[in-house]
C-alpha cells in the first residue's frame, strides 16, 4: 500500500479494492516503525486520522465520496490546522495551537483527505537542508547520513520513505523542488497566487507559496486542483478561474520548445548531476522537443537579491512573535524590553535570527535605499529575464540545485548553504510556476530536474513533467527503507 | 497684550486622526463598535495571529476618497499601502499598516472661519489611510498591564496639514471645520471624547515677518477643540519666554495635560523609532480608475461651506447665522427642514438658534436627540407666521411639544384654545369692557401728559389680552385701544 501513488490509492477507494481506514491504518503504522529514525514528522494525529477515514469510508459507501476522499495526506508544519499544534519548526510556537484552517487545508479537508499528521521543516522555513528545525534535523530516508533538503524536507521524507502518498510544502526560494530533488520525488511550486497563503505562516509574504510534494506529476496535478483558487482572506491570490490540471496531462509533446538556460549549467554544478539533466533532456528530445539554448542574464543576482527581500519581509513578519499574545514566553520577565528579548531570544533558532538582523538592517534608515529598493529594481529584472525567454520557448529546464544531497552537518558556512538556492530562488522572485522531477541518480543519491513554465501555465508544466515520467522509471525508485540501515 | 506677541509669529500645524465610521475594521471583518468588553471584537486578524493575512475593507477607501473629494484634493491613481515597524504590546503584528510614500489623498485645501469674518484657506499636505493600535490598560491589574485589542485595526484617515495657521483660534477653526466635513460626509461620527477624532499639533516660533521656520514641538493626542487652544496658547507662551531669555526650543514630543492646562515633555527626537518602513507584500497597491472617483463624487452631499454660501445668498442670512446654523449637518439639516416647513428663514434661524438650541443645551441633547422634530418646529412657525397665535401663544405650544403634551402645534392650539382671536368685533367688545371696567385708570390716562400716555396704554392692553386668554391679536388690540381712549380725551 505505501508504494502507491495517490491516483492509485484513490482508483483502489473508488473500486473498493481497499478502504481509507486500511490505507490509514497501515500508514500510520509504517510512521511509528520508521519515523523514530527518519524524524519526518512533528505530530502525528492518529486517532483524528483514523476518524476522518471512517468518516470518508462512510461518505463512499453512501456515495457521496468525492475523487480524493479517504486518500492520507500530511501538512508542513507551517500551516494553520484547527486543534492541532502548528509549530513551524520553531520553539516560538512549540505551545501554539491555531483557532483556524488555512485555506487549503479547509479545501483539502473539505474534499475529504484524510491527516496523518504534521511534518518537520527549517524553522518558518528558512533553511536548504533541514538542520534548522527545533525538532532536530530529517534524514534523508535514501541515507540516514544525508539531509533531506530544506525547508519541506519532513514533507519530502515522509513521502520517498513511503510514509504518506502525498504531503504540503511551501516554496519561497526551493523550498518545494530542492527537497523534492534530494528525497526523489515530485515537488511542484504554483505560480505566485494560485493557491492562497491564508493560514500559511508568513516567512517572506511576496515569495511564499503552497503546492504539493508527491511521487509523480499526475498527484500533483490532482492535488493542486482542489488547492488552487482564488481565496478572497488572502489579497495576493488571483482572481482567475482554475482549470482541470489533469486533463493536459497526456498531450503529446510534439513540438515543445525547451530551452536550457546557460546559467544553469555553468561553475558549481555537480558533474552527476549534470550529466543525469543532459540524459533527461535527451528523453524530451526523443519525444519530439526541440532545445534551444537562452540565457537568464541576470542569474548571478538571484541570491544577493533574495537574501536582500526575504530577510527584510521577514524581520516584519516574525515581529509578532514577542511573547505577549501567544508562543513562547520568557520566564519571569521585568521589563517589557526584557520580555521581548528574552522571549525572541529563547525561542528562535540562529537562522531565524541572523535574517531576522540582515532584514532589519536592509530596511533601516540610510540602508533601504541602497538594499531593499535596489533589490526590488534588479527583482524585475531577473523577471523580465523569464518573460524574454519565454518568448523563444515553451519550458525552461535545468538541475533543481548544484548538488545532490550532501551530509548532515557538512555545510556549517551560511552563505555556502544560500548557494544551493542558485537554481531555483530566481522563480520565486519572478513569480512563475515551477517543478522538480525524479531523473536520476549520482550513485544512490537522486537528481531532480526542475521544469519551469510562464505564469498560470501548471498545466502545461505538470504535462511536460508527466510526459517524461511516462517515458522513464526514475520515479518509481524507492529508498531501502525498510531494512535497518539504509545504504 | 505682552510687547513679545509683536516680535514673535507662531506657526501651526496639524495632523488629525479621524475614525473612519465603517461597520468592520479596516483589514478585518471584526466589528468596530465603541464600548464592547475588553477582547470581545478582535479576530485571529487583529490579535497578528501567526498565518492571517489583511484584506482591505472597500467602504474605508470609498470614504477615504469622498473626503479628499470634499477638499478638492487631487486623488492618486496609484497609492501604496507600506508597514510602519515597531515594538509595543498594543501593536500586535510588530507593524502598523500605514501609507507614507504613496498615500490615498494628495494635496487639498480646507476654508476656515472664525471670529468676525476672517475666513482663510489651510492647505492640506495629503491625508493617508492606517490602522489604528490597541489599547494597553494600565489600572485594575495588580502592576500589570493588560491589552484590549479592540481599537487594533480600528480605519483611520490621517490628515496632514500644511502649517498655515498661525493662532490657536485658527487652529481650532481648522479642527471644526475638518469636523464638520467628515461628519457631513458621515465618513465618522465626529465623536472626539470616544477618540473618534484627535490630533497632534506642531508648534513652532518664528520672528514676525521671516521665511524660516522655527524648531517645532509636536504636542501628541489631544482630543477637544478646547484642549486644542489651550495648548497652543500654552505652548506658544512657554517657547516665546524660551526664545525671550535667549534659549533655544528643541525638537521635541510633548503631551497635553488638560488639568494643568500645560504641555509636558514626553521624548526628545533623539529617541525616535527608526519605523524602517516598506511596502506591504500582503496588500497590492491600490488603483483607483476616474469612474471610481467619479462615482464616489456623486455620492458627495453638500457640503458646509456650500450650504453657507447659499444660506447668505439664497435665504438672506446674515453671515453670522449662517455660520451658526451650518457648524454641523443635523443642525443644518433640522433648520432646513423647519424652513421647508414654515417658509420664512429668517423666523425659521431665530427659533432654531434661540429657542430651540437654548433647550437642546440647557437638556444636554444634540439636535438628533430634540423631542421637538423639525417639522413640529415647522408647523408651530407657520400657525406664527399667519397669525393663528401670537409669539407668546407659540412660545407656550414649543413647550408643550417638548415636554410631549402633543403631537402637533394645531392640535395644541385647539386643546388650548389658543387660536388667536383676530375678529375685529370680538376684540372691540373686549377692549369695551375693559375700558368701563378699569375708571381710576382712564382717569389717570386722560390726565397724564401726552408723552407719558404711550407706557400706560400697556395695562389696558393686559387686560385685554388676560381677558382673551392670551389669544387677541396684540397689535389689533393696541389699535383699537389707542383709538377709544384717545377718543375719551
Amino acid at each position: 500500500m505505501h508504494d502507491k501513488t495517490l491516483a492509485e490509492l484513490a482508483r483502489g477507494l473508488a473500486a473498493g479494492q481497499w478502504s481509507s481506514r486500511d490505507i490509514t491504518t497501515a500508514l500510520l503504522d509504517r510512521i511509528e516503525r520508521l519515523d523514530p529514525a527518519l524524524n519526518s514528522f512533528i505530530t502525528v494525529t492518529g486517532d483524528q486520522a483514523l476518524q476522518d477515514a471512517e468518516a470518508a469510508d462512510e461518505a463512499r459507501a453512501r456515495g457521496q465520496a468525492g475523487i480524493l476522499a479517504g486518500v492520507p495526506l500530511a501538512y508542513k508544519d507551517i500551516f494553520c490546522t484547527e486543534g492541532v499544534r502548528t509549530s513551524c519548526g520553531s520553539r516560538m510556537l512549540d505551545n501554539f495551537i491555531a483557532p483556524y484552517n488555512a485555506t487549503v487545508i479547509d479545501k483539502l479537508r473539505q474534499a475529504g483527505t484524510v491527516s496523518l499528521g504534521k511534518t518537520n521543516m527549517d524553522e518558518f522555513a528558512m533553511g536548504s537542508s533541514n538542520e534548522n528545525s527545533h525538532y532536530g534535523p530529517v534524514k534523508n530516508p535514501w541515507d540516514h547520513s544525508l539531509v533531506p533538503g530544506g525547508s519541506s524536507g519532513g514533507s519530502a521524507a515522509a513521502v520517498a520513505a513511503g510514509l504518506v502518498p502525498a504531503a504540503l510544502g511551501t516554496d519561497t526560494g526551493g523550498s518545494i523542488r530542492q527537497p523534492a530533488a534530494f528525497c526523489g520525488i515530485t515537488g511542484l511550486k504554483p505560480t505566485y497566487g494560485r493557491v492562497s497563503r491564508y493560514g500559511m505562516v508568513a516567512y517572506a509574504s511576496s515569495l511564499d507559496q503552497g503546492g504539493p510534494l508527491a511521487r509523480t506529476a499526475e498527484d500533483c496535478a490532482w492535488l493542486l486542483n482542489v488547492m488552487a483558487g482564488h481565496d478572497a482572506r488572502d489579497s495576493t491570490s488571483v482572481s482567475r478561474s482554475v482549470p482541470d490540471y489533469t486533463s493536459e496531462l497526456d498531450k503529446p509533446l510534439d513540438g515543445l520548445r525547451i530551452g536550457l538556460p546557460r546559467e544553469y549549467f555553468g561553475e558549481g554544478l555537480d558533474e552527476g548531476v549534470a550529466s543525469a539533466i543532459r540524459d533527461a533532456i535527451r528523453v524530451y528530445e526523443s519525444l519530439g522537443a526541440s532545445v534551444i539554448d537562452v540565457s537568464l542574464p541576470h542569474t548571478e543576482l538571484a541570491i544577493p537579491t533574495y537574501y536582500v527581500i526575504a530577510p527584510a519581509e521577514a524581520s516584519s513578519n516574525l515581529s509578532r512573535y514577542d511573547g505577549v499574545r501567544f508562543g513562547h514566553r520568557c520566564e519571569n520577565p521585568e521589563t517589557l524590553e526584557d520580555l521581548y528579548k528574552r522571549s525572541r531570544a529563547e525561542g528562535f533558532g540562529e537562522e531565524v535570527k541572523r535574517r531576522i538582523l540582515i532584514g532589519t538592517h536592509t530596511l533601516s534608515e540610510g540602508f533601504f535605499d541602497a538594499y531593499y529598493r535596489k533589490a526590488q529594481q534588479v527583482r524585475r529584472l531577473i523577471r523580465q529575464d523569464f518573460l524574454d525567454a519565454f518568448q523563444q520557448v515553451d519550458v525552461l529546464m535545468g538541475p533543481a540545485a548544484p548538488t545532490p544531497a550532501f551530509p548532515l552537518g557538512e555545510t556549517a558556512d551560511p552563505v555556502q548553504m544560500y548557494l544551493q538556492d542558485i537554481y531555483t530562488i530566481a522563480i520565486n522572485l519572478a513569480g512563475i510556476p515551477g517543478i522538480s522531477v525524479p531523473a536520476g541518480f549520482v550513485g544512490h543519491r537522486p537528481v531532480g530536474l526542475q521544469i519551469l513554465a510562464p505564469h498560470f501555465a501548471e498545466a502545461h508544466l505538470l504535462n511536460v513533467a508527466h510526459a517524461f515520467q511516462q517515458a522513464t522509471d526514475w520515479h518509481q525508485r524507492r529508498p531501502d527503507v525498510d531494512s535497518p540501515d539504509p545504504r | 497684550m505682552r510687547s513679545h506677541d509683536m516680535q514673535w509669529e507662531a506657526v501651526i500645524g496639524l495632523e488629525v486622526h479621524v475614525q473612519l465610521a465603517t461597520q468592520s475594521k479596516i483589514f478585518s471583518g471584526a466589528s468596530t463598535a465603541f464600548g464592547a468588553d475588553p477582547n470581545s471584537q478582535a479576530c485571529a486578524v487583529d490579535l497578528g495571529m501567526p498565518g492571517v493575512l489583511p484584506v482591505l475593507n472597500e467602504n474605508a477607501v470609498a470614504m477615504a476618497v469622498r473626503f479628499g473629494l470634499a477638499i478638492n484634493a487631487e486623488i492618486p491613481e496609484y497609492s501604496v499601502f507600506e508597514r510602519k515597524n515597531y515594538f509595543y504590546p498594543d501593536l500586535p503584528k510588530g507593524y502598523q499598516t500605514s501609507q507614507m510614500a504613496h498615500p490615498i489623498i494628495g494635496r487639498g485645501e480646507v476654508e476656515i472661519t472664525h471670529g468676525e469674518g476672517h475666513s482663510k484657506l489651510v492647505r492640506i499636505h495629503h491625508a493617508h489611510l492606517e490602522e489604528d493600535a490597541g489599547k494597553s490598560l494600565h489600572e485594575d491589574y495588580h502592576g500589570m498591564t493588560g491589552i484590549d485589542l479592540n481599537r487594533a485595526g480600528t480605519p483611520l484617515l490621517e490628515i496632514v496639514s500644511e502649517p498655515d495657521m498661525s493662532s490657536a483660534a485658527e487652529a481650532s477653526a481648522y479642527l471644526k471645520a475638518l469636523h464638520a466635513i467628515v461628519t457631513y460626509l458621515g465618513i465618522s461620527d465626529g465623536n472626539m471624547a470616544e477618540g473618534s477624532m484627535r490630533c497632534d499639533v506642531n508648534v513652532s516660533l518664528r520672528p514676525a515677518g521671516s521665511k524660516t521656520l522655527g524648531t517645532r514641538a509636536e504636542i501628541k493626542n489631544v482630543n477637544s477643540f478646547r484642549f486644542v487652544e489651550q495648548a497652543i496658547a500654552f505652548e506658544i507662551e512657554r517657547q516665546t519666554d524660551i526664545l525671550e531669555d535667549g534659549g533655544q526650543i528643541i525638537q521635541e514630543t510633548r503631551l497635553f495635560d488638560p488639568d494643568q492646562g500645560e504641555t509636558r515633555s514626553m521624548r526628545l527626537k533623539e529617541e525616535a523609532n527608526d519605523y524602517r518602513y516598506f511596502p506591504c507584500p500582503d496588500l497590492l497597491p491600490l488603483m483607483l480608475d476616474s469612474a471610481y472617483v467619479d462615482h464616489q463624487r456623486t455620492l458627495l452631499p453638500e457640503l458646509p461651506t456650500e450650504k453657507r454660501h447659499r444660506f447668505i445668498t439664497e435665504l438672506g442670512l446674515s453671515a453670522y447665522d449662517a455660520g451658526v446654523l451650518v457648524a454641523t449637518r443635523p443642525l443644518a439639516e433640522y433648520f432646513e427642514q423647519v424652513h421647508a416647513v414654515c417658509g420664512n428663514a429668517k423666523l425659521a434661524a431665530n427659533w432654531v438658534q434661540g429657542d430651540l438650541m437654548g433647550r437642546l443645551n440647557h437638556d444636554n441633547l444634540s439636535v438628533r436627540e430634540s423631542p421637538v422634530s423639525a417639522t413640529q418646529l415647522g408647523e408651530l412657525l407657520l400657525r406664527l407666521e399667519d397669525n393663528t397665535i401670537n409669539g407668546k401663544g407659540a412660545k407656550q405650544i414649543f413647550a408643550d411639544l417638548w415636554e410631549r403634551r402633543g403631537e402637533s402645534a394645531d392640535e395644541l392650539i385647539e386643546a388650548r384654545g389658543l387660536r388667536q382671536v383676530t375678529d375685529s368685533g370680538a376684540i372691540e367688545s373686549m377692549v369695551d369692557e375693559v375700558i368701563a371696567n378699569s375708571p381710576i385708570q382712564v382717569t389717570q390716562y386722560r390726565e397724564a401728559p401726552e408723552d407719558k400716555r404711550g407706557k400706560m396704554i400697556g395695562y389696558f392692553v393686559g387686560q385685554v389680552m388676560k381677558l382673551s386668554k392670551g389669544t387677541a391679536n396684540p397689535q389689533q388690540v393696541n389699535a383699537l385701544l389707542k383709538e377709544k381712549l384717545d377718543a375719551l380725551l
